[in-house]
C-alpha cells in the first residue's frame, strides 16, 4: 500500500469514528425517548398499575418418599397438617394480630412471635408459618374469620406418619427443621428456612432421594389480599420411595424379644447381604420430634441410662466375647497349629509369666478339643491357641471378614470397632505389645471392639462358608410413578480364603453350642429348625463382685451369634444385650425368638393355635423353661 | 521491560468510568436480590468477586502488547469453533439450551468467548487486505462465512442473543470498512427470505413466542409476555425521580423474573427514575464515544478494529438489553455489560475493555 492510499485511508477511518459516534448518540436518544415515554407520560399509569398488581406466592410442599418394608408395607408415611401462614405485606399491625391468634387459637403469643422472627427475610409477599400442627378446629375458625385477619391464611403440609409407632426408629431416623449450618450448604441449596430435613437414619442418609421438589402457585390478589387468579403454576413433585430390605414382621419380633432391656440385633440374610431387622432398643418415638417435643419427654429420654436416643445397633461398639472365638478358631485351623484332634487340658485357669487368666469354669473343662471348647466356650484353650497364634495372625484373620472397618451399610455415623494388632498399640499408646495382651484378645476381650452389625456380618460369611457381602439397608428406590430408579444388588466385601473343612469345624462347635448338652447357647434352639450359635459375655470393667451387686452400668454385656438353617443357611443374627450379663441367659433366648419370628413367617414353624384370645400373649420359649445351662 | 510511556499514557479516564460503572452495578445487584433468600453466598459479593478477579486480569492484560491477539487470532477462531461443535456434540443441557461444555471443574459457554475472537479475526482479515472504495460481493463472502459458521452454531443452541450480538459486531466492522452500495441493496433483499426462511424453519416456538409477545405483550400476559409487562410497569412506575434505592415495590416484591441478570436495568429504573437512566445512559454513551475516540487516534489499522469491534460490542449490548426491558426490542437474553449479574459477562466485557485499554496505552507507540 502506498503512503497516499494510506493516508486517505486513514482520514476515511477518522471520519467514519464521527460517523458512529453520531449513530451511537442517535440511538441512545431513541432509548431516552422511550424512557421519557414510560416514565413521564405513562408513569402515573403504570405507577398505579404497580401498587395494584399484588401477587402472593402460595408454596405448596412436596411429600416426601414413604419407607416400605421388603413386602411393601408402610413403615414411614405422610399425613396433611394444617399451619397458619402470615403473609407480611399484608400485615397492618402485627403485635394485634398475633394477640387476637393467641386468643382465640390458644397458641402461645412467644411462640408465634419466635416463628416470626426466624422465618423473616424472605420477599414480603412469600407466607411465614408462625403455628404448625394446629387442630381442625383451629382450621374451621380460620377459615370462617380469615376476612377480619387480612394476611393470615391457612397452609397444608404433609408430615410423617409412623403406622407402627416406635417400631425401628433409630433405623427410619427422623425429620428436623433445617438449621442454619444445612441451609449454607451446598447440596440444600433449594431448601427453605422453615423446610424439614431428615436428621438422622435412612432420612437423612437418603435426604436426597425422599425429599421431592416443592411447587408454587403465584396468584394475584387484589389490595384486601383476595384471590384473583393464579398467574403461574408449578406443581411440587413427590420424592422417591424407599423400598428396605427390612422385614416389618421380624423387626417386630426383634424389638419386642428385647423387653425393656437395652440392647440391639441385627439379622442379616446369609446369602445377599440384606439385613432383615435392624434394632436398637429401647426404642423412641419419632414423631415427637417432627412435632413438638414434650419437655418432660426430652428429659425422660436424656435421662434414662438405657440411652433410648443411641443407635445401637449402627454406633455400639462392644467387646464381642467369645463370639469371637470363632475367628480364633478359624486362625488357629488355618495356621495349622491345631486340628480337630487337637486337645488343651483346662484346669481352670491358664498361667502365663505371673498373670493368671481364668477360665470362666473355675472347676476347669478338663481335656478340650475344639468342639467341646467351643460347645463349652472353654477360655483356657482359646488363651493357649492365642498366645501360640500371636495377636497379628488373629487379627488377620478378623481382617479377612472385615472386622474392624465400617461395612458401608449406607448409614452416616457408622463405627468400625476395633481389631489390635502389634503396630496398631505402638502407633497408639508408643507402647510394645506384651504377650499377655493376647490372651484377652484371643476370647474377644481387651482392647477389641466389635459392631452387631460386623457380628452378624461375620456370622453369616461363617454360615455361608466364605463370603462376605456388604449388609444394605435399601433394596430399591421407586420414583412415584412406581419405577425402579434404583437397586442394590448384593455386593461381595471380601472372600476370606478360609478352607471348607475350617468352616465345618467351626460350625459343628457352633451347633453344638446349641443343641448338645452343656452347650451354652440352648436357649436358641429351635426344635423345628436346626440353629448354630456362640454365646460371648463381655466384661465393662476388669473386675468386681457378683453381678447382681453391681451397679447397672458396670454389669456384663450379653451377646449371641447364630445362623439357621445349619443345613441350608439362610439367615444370621447377632444380638447384643447391654450390661445383660450373660450371653446365653440373656442373649441368646433373644436370639431365639427373632429366629422363631424368622421361620413362622416362612411357615416352616406353624404357630401353635393360640390358646387364649390374645395371640400377643404366646412367650418364645427360653432357655429357662426347658431347663438348659445357660451358663456361659 | 515495560516502557514507561505505558504507565504515563494509561487510559484513566476510561478505567474510572469501567470503575464507576461496576459499582453502580454491584450497588444494583445488591438491591435486585435484597429480598431473595440468602442461602449461599450473596450475589453482590459473588459479582465483586469477579469484578476484583476481572481488574486483575484486565492490568495484567494491559502489559501486553495487543499484537500479540493478531497472531492469535486464527487459532483462537478455530479453537472457540471447535469448542462450539463440542458443545452441540457433548455440551450440558440446562433449561432446554445446551451451551455448556462441562470441564469436571468449571463449565464453560464457548460463545462468550466467541464474540471477542471475532472481533480480533475481523480486524486480523481486514489489516491485512485493505479495501479501498469498499467491499464488493467478492470480498464480502469470506467475512460473512467466517462469522456465518459461528452464529449459525449458537443460534444452533439456541442462543439467540449471543448469535445476534456476534452479527451485529461483525456487520458493525464491515461497515466501518465500507460496503459497495449494490452490496447494500443486495444484502437488503435477501434479508427477506431470510427471515422467511429462520421463521419457518429455525426459531424454536419459544423465540417466535418472545417476538410475538413483543409485538403483542397481551397476547400472554402470565407467561412470556410476563416479563415485558412487568418490566415496563417497574420502569414507568419510577417515574422521574425513582422510587428510592432498595425501595422499588415490583423489585421487591420479586415481581420481576431474573431482575438481577437480564432485567438489572428495569431494577436501576424503577429505584432511580428518569434522573438515574438519564446518568446512567450518559455513562454508557461515554464509554461508547470513548472507545471510538481510541479507535480514531489508533494508528494501527490493527488496533483501530479492535478498538472499534470492541466498541462496538459493548455498544450493542447496552441497546438491545436496555431497548428489551423497556419494550423496544423482543427479549432474547442480552445482559447489560457491568449492571447484569453474571460472571461470564463480566469476564466478557471486561477483556473487551482490557483491550480498549491496551490499544489506547499503545496509541503512541506507530
Amino acid at each position: 500500500m502506498n503512503q497516499q492510499r494510506y493516508v486517505r485511508d486513514t482520514r476515511e477511518k477518522g471520519r467514519r469514528v464521527i460517523w458512529g459516534a453520531i449513530f451511537a448518540g442517535v440511538i441512545f436518544f431513541i432509548l431516552i425517548t422511550r424512557l421519557w415515554y414510560l416514565q413521564i407520560l405513562q408513569g402515573d399509569t403504570l405507577r398505579v398499575q404497580s401498587e395494584s398488581n399484588r401477587l402472593r406466592f402460595v408454596p405448596v410442599a412436596a411429600s416426601r418418599g414413604t419407607i416400605l418394608d421388603r413386602n411393601g408395607k408402610v413403615l414411614v408415611s405422610n399425613t396433611p397438617s394444617f399451619s397458619v401462614a402470615v403473609i407480611p405485606q399484608e400485615v397492618k399491625e402485627k403485635d394485634a394480630l398475633f394477640a387476637s391468634l393467641a386468643r382465640y387459637l390458644g397458641l402461645d403469643p412467644a411462640g408465634l412471635q419466635e416463628r416470626w422472627e426466624k422465618g423473616k427475610g424472605r420477599a414480603k409477599y412469600y407466607p411465614i408459618i408462625v403455628a404448625a400442627g394446629i387442630s381442625r378446629d383451629q382450621v374451621e375458625f380460620l377459615q370462617e374469620n380469615q376476612l377480619w385477619m387480612p394476611g393470615v391464611d391457612i397452609e397444608m403440609k404433609p408430615v410423617r406418619q409412623y403406622p407402627n409407632g416406635t417400631l425401628a426408629a433409630h433405623l427410619l431416623g427422623y425429620l428436623g427443621e433445617i438449621n442454619e449450618q444445612e441451609l449454607e450448604a451446598n447440596h440444600f441449596r433449594s431448601y427453605n428456612p422453615g423446610d424439614y430435613v431428615g436428621k438422622s437414619g435412612l432420612e437423612r442418609s437418603w435426604e436426597e432421594m425422599l425429599h421431592g421438589t416443592d411447587g408454587g402457585r403465584q396468584i394475584e390478589v387484589d389490595a384486601r389480599g383476595r384471590y384473583l387468579r393464579t398467574l403461574s403454576e408449578t406443581k411440587p413433585a413427590v420424592g422417591n420411595s424407599l423400598v428396605l430390605t427390612i422385614d416389618l414382621v421380624l423387626q417386630q419380633a426383634a424389638e419386642k424379644a428385647f423387653g425393656d432391656q437395652a440392647g440391639a440385633a441385627v439379622v442379616v440374610d446369609v446369602n445377599t447381604g440384606e439385613i432383615l431387622a435392624f434394632a436398637s432398643s429401647p426404642s423412641f418415638d419419632p414423631a415427637l420430634f417432627t412435632g413438638r417435643m414434650p419437655p418432660d419427654t426430652w428429659k425422660a429420654y436424656l435421662e434414662d441410662k438405657r440411652h433410648p436416643l443411641e443407635n445401637k445397633a449402627l454406633k455400639g461398639q462392644y467387646p464381642p466375647g467369645s463370639t469371637f472365638k470363632i475367628i480364633t478358631a478359624l486362625a488357629g485351623l488355618e495356621s495349622g497349629l491345631i486340628d480337630e484332634h487337637t486337645t488343651v487340658n483346662c484346669t481352670g485357669a491358664y498361667e502365663v509369666g505371673t498373670d493368671v487368666f481364668k477360665c470362666w469354669d473355675k472347676k476347669g473343662h478338663g481335656r478340650v478339643d475344639l468342639k467341646r471348647a467351643i460347645r463349652e466356650s472353654c477360655d483356657v484353650y482359646f488363651y493357649q491357641l492365642g498366645e501360640r497364634l500371636g495377636v497379628d495372625r488373629i487379627a488377620e484373620m478378623a481382617r479377612r471378614f472385615g472386622l474392624g472397618a465400617p461395612m458401608g451399610i449406607g448409614l452416616e455415623n457408622e463405627k468400625g470397632g476395633l481389631i489390635p494388632t502389634m503396630a496398631w498399640k505402638q502407633e497408639k499408646f508408643k507402647k510394645k505389645w506384651y504377650r499377655g495382651e493376647t490372651m484377652p484378645v484371643s476370647i474377644g476381650q481387651g482392647y477389641t471392639l466389635l459392631t452387631p452389625i460386623q457380628l452378624a456380618t461375620m456370622t453369616a460369611a461363617v454360615a455361608n462358608e466364605g463370603t462376605v457381602y456388604r449388609p444394605y439397608l435399601v433394596k430399591r428406590v421407586i420414583d412415584p410413578d412406581g419405577k425402579v430408579i434404583k437397586e442394590t444388588k448384593p455386593e461381595v466385601l471380601y472372600r476370606p480364603q478360609v478352607r471348607p473343612n475350617s468352616f465345618r469345624l467351626v460350625k459343628e462347635g457352633l451347633l453344638a453350642v446349641v443343641n448338645e448338652p452343656r452347650g451354652t447357647g440352648g436357649a436358641a434352639r429351635l426344635y423345628e429348625v436346626k440353629v448354630a450359635g456362640k454365646t460371648g459375655t463381655s466384661q465393662v470393667v476388669k473386675q468386681r463382685g457378683p453381678n447382681r451387686e453391681v451397679a447397672y452400668k458396670y454389669r456384663d454385656h450379653a451377646l449371641f451369634v447364630a445362623f439357621a438353617p445349619y443345613d441350608k443357611p439362610e439367615v444370621a443374627i447377632s444380638v447384643v444385650i447391654e450390661h445383660g450379663e450373660h450371653g446365653g441367659a440373656a442373649a441368646a433366648p433373644v436370639a431365639g425368638a427373632i429366629l422363631r419370628a424368622y421361620f413362622e413367617q416362612k411357615g416352616v414353624i406353624k404357630r401353635p393355635v393360640p390358646q387364649t384370645v390374645d395371640e400377643t400373649e404366646e412367650e418364645a420359649p427360653t432357655g429357662a423353661d426347658r431347663g438348659e445351662g445357660t451358663q456361659q | 521491560m515495560i516502557d514507561r510511556r505505558l504507565f504515563t499514557n494509561f487510559d484513566w479516564m476510561l478505567f474510572g468510568l469501567i470503575l464507576l460503572l461496576a459499582a453502580i452495578g454491584v450497588a444494583n445487584i445488591y438491591s435486585a436480590s435484597a429480598s431473595y433468600r440468602i442461602a449461599t453466598v450473596p450475589f453482590y459479593l459473588k459479582q465483586l468477586s469477579w469484578l476484583a478477579g476481572g481488574l486483575i486480569i484486565m492490568v495484567l492484560a494491559c502489559s501486553i502488547d495487543y499484537h500479540v491477539l493478531e497472531d492469535l487470532a486464527y487459532w483462537s477462531y478455530g479453537g472457540v469453533l471447535l469448542l462450539l461443535l463440542l458443545v452441540m456434540a457433548v455440551g450440558k443441557t440446562s433449561m432446554g439450551a445446551t451451551r455448556w461444555l462441562n470441564l469436571g471443574f468449571i463449565s464453560i459457554q464457548p460463545s462468550e468467548p466467541m464474540k471477542i475472537v471475532i472481533i480480533m479475526i475481523f480486524a486480523r482479515f481486514f489489516s491485512r487486505y485493505p479495501v479501498l472504495g469498499g467491499l464488493g460481493f467478492r470480498q464480502i463472502g469470506i467475512p460473512l462465512a467466517i462469522v456465518g459458521i459461528p452464529a449459525i452454531l449458537i443460534m444452533k443452541q439456541p442462543d439467540l442473543g449471543t448469535a445476534i450480538i456476534v452479527l451485529l459486531v461483525a456487520f458493525s466492522i464491515i461497515i466501518f470498512i465500507g460496503v459497495q452500495w449494490r452490496v447494500v441493496v443486495g444484502g437488503v433483499l435477501s434479508v427477506v427470505p431470510l427471515i422467511y426462511g429462520g421463521w419457518h424453519y429455525y426459531l424454536r416456538d419459544y423465540q417466535k413466542n418472545r417476538i410475538l409477545n413483543f409485538l403483542n405483550p397481551e397476547r400472554d400476559p402470565l407467561g412470556s409476555g410476563y416479563h415485558l409487562i412487568q418490566s415496563k410497569i417497574a420502569v414507568g412506575s419510577g417515574g422521574i425521580l425513582g422510587k428510592g434505592y432498595l425501595h422499588g415495590t415490583q423489585t421487591q416484591l420479586r415481581f420481576l423474573p431474573e431482575q438481577h441478570t437480564d432485567f438489572a436495568f428495569s431494577v436501576f429504573a424503577e429505584e432511580w427514575g428518569l434522573a438515574g437512566c438519564m446518568v446512567l445512559l450518559f455513562l454508557y454513551l461515554m464509554l461508547v464515544l470513548w472507545g471510538l475516540q481510541i479507535a480514531g487516534r489508533c494508528n494501527d489499522r490493527f488496533g483501530r478494529l479492535l478498538a472499534l469491534g470492541v466498541t462496538a460490542m459493548l455498544f450493542w449490548h447496552i441497546v438491545i438489553n436496555i431497548g428489551m426491558v423497556i419494550g423496544l426490542f423482543p427479549v432474547v437474553g442480552v445482559p447489560l455489560p457491568f449492571l447484569s449479574y453474571g460472571g461470564t459477562s463480566l469476564v466478557t466485557s471486561m477483556t473487551g475493555v482490557a483491550i480498549l485499554l491496551n490499544v489506547s496505552m499503545r496509541r503512541f507507540m506507530f
